[in-house]
């Protein structure tokens, strides 16, 4: 662009590369020293370059797993978080998909009194209810179960207001062509608004996906069997600095596997990530 | 609106919505009502008796200096980290706008770190920087830094504001991103031609074009560090040294699970329903509508 000197741009690089070295410092930190013993993990400095107990590592939290915590293996963790992400991910595009129709393309007694039901959940995220939610799942029996993982996260006022803002642009012809075509509401719901839909379940899957890879508070209120952990979870109880039993290269590797996943998600869904993120903050 | 053709099924929206209504019913209202009524209860220990007391708890925890350390707390670091990671993530933004060849590569290596759990950014903080084992904890002991966060409230309060700023860097790129290429090129190459330096360009045309996705992710950034930090504070500093970052939400969690104070827990959150509320209010008026402000 005019006005931008040779030197400006060999600038722009330099601080790029600085900005990416400080941001991924931490995380490679970290995959270092999953692949070091436990000792030489905490004598400081730890050495910068990789150590040779990469395999042996590896393959010690994965298939055995932390002694502090019952010998979980990570599989048994990652297959955890997996499900919870994934149904949650799921669970919340269904729903919102399904209430957004109803509500843009029914007329019905009580369609806006719904819709305000929903769009309030906004403003009462589980941090300002945790007790008595708590003692919701207690009753329910839902502690230490999938479903008490998944099922209280779905609801979603962003996703529904995402989908019924786009249903509104869809235009009123369609519909009606669909109808003289003799198409009912199940028939354009599964054979037009669906295929329309793609990019935005896309968008919204990867975000939620992360989401529910993340949650803390939840499960940590929700798990009290070690099998039943997240690995973010889990990882936290793993970690003790004042324990001289925390198994150091277990935790690391640990830490590098809980990362990874969702990580993965975003740098290969990347178009979809970038959008959904926007999408969501409307 | 009226005029938008539906179809005719009176009984088919119902079905359609049940499943998410009743998600809400259950998980969101029932326990939200809960929380106000406790809120104005007072329970003995055991469980055995409550009674009504009013707006007693509310009084209670807004004359309570440990509550009160706990709003500066958390306005301390809501904004720290807000600024923090609205500062680091600008000049990137801005540098990555610059550059053509491995604009998508920088991009890839610094958005990353959204995937990345509060809790396990606090974590890999925590590794670095802890007293015991933390390399850099070992260097800057090295060249005479008293270093000790879990014993310092301001080192334990910069590591978890570095921690929970780290995460929203790549957030706030994005955003600066999208908000940089809406600027019209010819403004800023007419500058050039009118012979404004590099700075002067910055600070005169592209900054305050700037502002409402700056003032929108100020909103956002405050709402993350309010609310999704829980397991920051949580996996690093369990709200100490003392209470020096014991924050808001946090509270709320100690005092209901861990202290058991179930009315004053119920208090705490019914104020930060209103915090929420009013937050939302802010971000729908104001931030929805993209204005350029003079």
């Amino acid at each position: 662009m005019i006005g931008d000197s040779r030197w400006g741009i060999r600038l722009a690089h330099a601080i790029l590369i600085l900005g990416i070295l400080i941001v991924a410092f931490p995380l490679y930190y970290v995959f270092i020293a999953s692949t070091h013993a436990g000792p030489d993990i905490v004598r400081p400095p730890m050495p910068l370059t990789p150590g040779g107990r990469f395999i042996e590592n590896y393959r010690a939290a994965f298939f055995e797993g932390a002694a502090n915590l019952g010998g979980v293996p990570v599989w048994r963790l990652l297959l955890n978080t997996a499900i919870m992400a994934l149904g949650i991910a799921v669970g919340k595009i269904v729903i919102s998909i399904t209430s957004a129709y109803a509500i843009v393309f029914f007329r019905f007694p009580g369609r806006m009194v719904f819709f305000w039901i929903i769009f309030v959940t906004l403003m009462l995220p589980v941090e300002v209810r945790i007790l008595p939610t708590y003692k919701v799942m207690v009753d329910l029996k839902l502690i230490d179960t999938y479903t008490g993982l998944i099922l209280p996260l779905i609801a979603s006022a962003t996703a529904t207001l995402l989908f019924r803002q786009f249903f509104l642009t869809i235009p009123g012809e369609l519909v009606e062509a669909a109808r003289i075509d003799g198409a009912g509401p199940f028939k354009f719901f599964k054979d037009i608004l669906l295929p329309l839909s793609k990019s935005n379940i896309a968008a919204l899957f990867v975000i939620l996906f992360i989401y529910g890879w993340t949650q803390y508070l939840w499960p940590l209120l929700m798990t009290n069997q070690a099998e039943m952990n997240t690995i973010v979870i889990a990882l936290r109880k793993m970690v003790s600095f004042v324990d001289h039993g925390t198994p150091w290269h277990i935790v690391m590797v640990t830490c590098v596997l809980a990362i990874l996943p969702p990580v993965l998600v975003v740098v290969l869904m990347q178009r979809a990530f970038v959008r959904g993120l926007v999408e969501t903050e409307k | 609106m009226s005029g938008r053709v539906v179809f005719p099924n009176k009984l088919l929206p119902y079905l359609l919505l049940a499943p998410q209504l009743a998600i809400t019913a259950v998980f969101f209202y029932w326990p939200a009502s809960q929380a106000l009524k406790q809120s104005m209860q007072r329970e003995d220990p055991f469980g055995l008796q409550t009674t009504f007391v009013g707006l007693a708890n509310f009084r209670r925890v807004l004359a309570d200096p440990n509550y009160l350390n706990s709003v500066k707390v958390t306005a301390v670091f809501s904004l720290s980290t807000a600024f923090l990671a609205l500062a680091l993530a600008l000049p990137l933004a801005v540098m990555a706008e610059k550059v053509v060849r491995g604009k998508g590569i920088y991009r890839t290596l610094l958005i990353w770190p959204y995937a990345v759990a509060p809790a396990i950014a606090g974590m890999l903080w925590l590794f670095l920087f802890n007293p015991a084992m933390g390399t850099f904890s070992y260097l800057l002991r090295a060249n005479g830094v008293a270093w000790d966060p879990l014993l310092k409230d301001g080192q334990a309060m910069g590591l978890v504001v570095a921690a929970a700023a780290w995460k929203q860097i790549s957030y706030n790129f994005l955003f600066f991103v999208a908000g940089l290429q809406a600027i019209p090129r010819s403004l800023i190459e007419a500058a050039a031609i009118d012979g404004a330096s590099g700075p002067k360009r910055f600070w005169t045309i592209v900054f305050p074009l700037l502002a409402p996705t700056t003032f929108f992710l100020l909103v956002v950034n405050t709402v993350y560090a309010f609310f999704d930090t829980f397991g920051v504070i949580h996996a690093v500093t369990q709200g100490g040294p003392g209470k020096a970052t014991e924050t808001l939400v946090y509270k709320v969690y100690n005092d209901g699970f861990v202290n058991l104070q179930l009315g004053s827990s119920a208090a705490q959150s019914v104020i930060l329903m209103g915090v929420v509320i009013l937050l939302t209010a802010i971000q729908f008026r104001y931030v929805e509508r993209k204005v350029h402000y003079g």
